[in-house]
């Protein structure tokens, strides 16, 4: 299941369920399909031949550093913008031209803003709720985001995080089929980035789609099936937490700075590596079995250094991401 | 703890479940048209706006001898003015201002992602553009009233003026609310309110003006609606053909390019 162009590809772990078998009887088992998805700003693209399935049922993140097209991408699904090229299909309609159709089905929140100022938290629930046939209660969900307290706050006064948690609120209302999230919890903290995350697998338990784009490797770790990385306008790896970050171990410890390398990577088996950094900090990587682990504990004794904080890892998403994306810092 | 106690009896309300519908079209329309009307009246600037200036200008120049108005009692000239300044100031100014920062605060986006079609927000904010009138014009004529007013002339021409002027001033200030930066809509729809309030024959006569500069102001929309008001309350005159004729221009102009060059985002 997982494709990863430009980058070596650690074996999934475990065959992983095919995402065709999630559809429902008769239906498209897919919430969002993107084919070959090009936008242009002018003489920048923003989206460059990007394709991906989100399956219905499922939390689909979208990972990948700033300007990658990740909102683009969200914003063409939701109909806000046109695509310059390849083929859009949200429920198995056109978000543009079933606009209509799509609306009461979809739900939306977006990146920042959206949410007037002068209105009160409640009433601007009460308003987006009084839109759907069969919403949520605004009260009971107010409640359950933690803002009964501000129901009554103009949404200016409102703090960063309390004002996230209301377009939250707004975006599932309505009782969508499929929400779009994008950066759900920039800005949050952990206990409502808790709480989020909490409400996101509450959702997904009910059945609802889930498509969120994020910073948050952890945040992906925790609630993904299935992750996308994204650069550059197009998909540089995906599938789920798990296959992308591979079986593949690591082994760190600390000991006094300046310890022979050259020296210790002779002792390894071939195909392993050694570094330092920062001074002080060692990483081994290459087949962590226990004959290496005891190679290098025998190595250090033989020298006569004391390994401290001695462990072995698995790769996590973030390696996998920055290998991918580079080191380099993005505008 | 209450909070504790309560959660699991509330949160039992919450069923994630999909169950997506677009409420009825006239649902949503009425609610959005509510709480646009409550997060205006609760807008003190607003209040200034639309009520406290026109009534002020009508208090000031009616009981004082201030301006040359023309023969007739003040107040016949006045109220008619006034009433043309309220529906500009409601229906362009306020309008314009509130519709910019809407949409420079992603407001007008998100809208657009829930089950309220475009139409239908255009709807709402039209009926409440209509209700503060309502509310302007009982107020003003209130006002006018108690100073010795005795309007006469035909209802229906006054509605024919009042909803043809609010579409003609709905159409320029959703143009600009829609073309310009929210700072420049503010300082802009400012601008001309003040200068249309100078110059459109609303407390000043255009009498008072050269006679060829005097033909081209008359051809602006606050002039054809305050004159057109005049003809009818304090002349008698039924469905006076030239004003209603410049805001038919103006309106029909307005809707058109405000609908061609709107921009949401």
């Amino acid at each position: 299941m997982a494709r990863i162009w430009g980058a070596p590809v650690a074996e999934p772990s475990a065959p992983g369920p095919r995402l065709d078998s999630m559809a429902p009887p008769g239906g498209n088992g897919n919430a969002v399909e993107l084919d070959g998805l090009v936008k242009r700003y002018g003489r920048t693209t923003a989206v460059d031949g990007l394709s991906l399935r989100a399956a219905r049922g499922a939390v689909t993140a979208l990972l990948g550093p700033n300007g990658a097209g990740k909102t683009t991408t969200i914003e063409i699904c939701e109909g806000f913008r046109r695509a310059d090229g390849g083929t859009v299909r949200v429920l198995g309609l056109d978000p543009v031209a079933d606009a209509r159709a799509l609306k009461p089905r979809v739900g939306v929140m977006p990146q920042t803003g959206g949410v007037p100022g002068t209105a009160r938290a409640g009433e601007f629930l009460r308003l987006v709720a009084s839109f759907h046939a069969r919403p949520l209660d605004p009260a009971a969900l107010l409640d359950r985001l933690g803002l009964t307290a501000h129901a009554r706050t103009p949404v200016r006064r409102l703090s960063g995080g309390q004002r996230q948690r209301l377009s939250l609120a707004a975006a599932i209302v309505g009782r969508p089929e499929l929400v779009f999230l994008d950066e759900p919890t920039a800005g949050l903290d952990p206990q409502a980035r808790h709480a989020t995350w909490e409400l996101v697998e509450q959702l997904r338990a009910a059945g609802v789609s889930i498509v969120l784009t994020t910073h948050y490797m952890d945040e992906a770790e925790r609630l993904a099936d299935h992750v996308v990385i994204v650069d550059r306008g197009s998909v540089v790896a995906e599938g789920r937490p798990a296959e992308l970050t591979g079986a593949e171990r690591q082994l760190r410890f600390r000991a006094r700075p300046g310890l022979d390398l050259e020296e210790l990577l002779s002792a390894l088996p071939p195909g392993s590596a050694a570094k330092e950094s920062p001074a002080g900090h060692y990483l081994v990587e290459g087949e962590v079995e226990p004959e290496l682990l005891a190679t290098v504990t025998a190595w250090c004794a033989s020298h006569g250094v004391l390994t401290e904080d001695l462990r072995i890892e698995r790769r996590t998403l973030e390696d996998v991401f920055l290998e991918l994306t580079g080191r380099e810092l993005r505008s | 703890m209450t909070s504790a106690a309560r959660e699991p009896a509330r949160q039992g309300a919450l069923d994630f479940a999909p169950a997506p519908g677009a409420a009825p079209l006239p649902r949503m329309i009425l609610a959005q048209t509510g709480y646009e009307l409550r997060t205006l009246l609760r807008n003190g600037e607003q209040l200034l706006l639309t009520l406290v200036i026109p009534v002020v200008l009508l208090a000031l120049f009616g009981g004082t001898s201030l301006l040359d108005l023309g023969p007739g009692p003040r107040v016949d000239f006045l109220a008619p003015g006034i009433l043309a300044l309220a529906v500009m100031s409601t229906a362009f100014t306020g309008q314009a201002i509130g519709t910019g920062f809407e949409r420079r605060y992603g407001v007008l986006k998100r809208l657009g992602a829930t089950p309220l079609p475009r139409s239908g927000l255009i709807a709402a904010k039209t009926l409440t553009v209509i209700a503060v009138e309502v509310v302007q014009a009982a107020v003003i004529c209130a006002v006018a009233a108690a100073m010795g007013w005795r309007p006469h002339g035909d209802p229906l021409s006054v509605l024919a003026l009042v909803l043809l002027g609010t579409a003609a001033f709905s159409g320029f200030g959703l143009l600009m609310a829609g073309t310009l930066r929210a700072e420049a809509t503010l300082a802009a729809a400012n601008l001309v309110y003040v200068l249309l309030l100078a110059v459109g024959g609303v407390v000043f006569p255009l009498d008072s003006f050269p006679s060829g500069l005097r033909d081209a102001l008359g051809l602006l929309p606050i002039s054809a609606l305050a004159e057109g008001l005049r003809d009818v309350l304090r002349d008698g005159a039924a469905l006076p053909g030239g004003p209603l004729l410049v805001l038919a221009v103006w309106a029909a102009a307005g809707l058109v390019l405000a609908a061609r060059f709107f921009k949401w985002e």
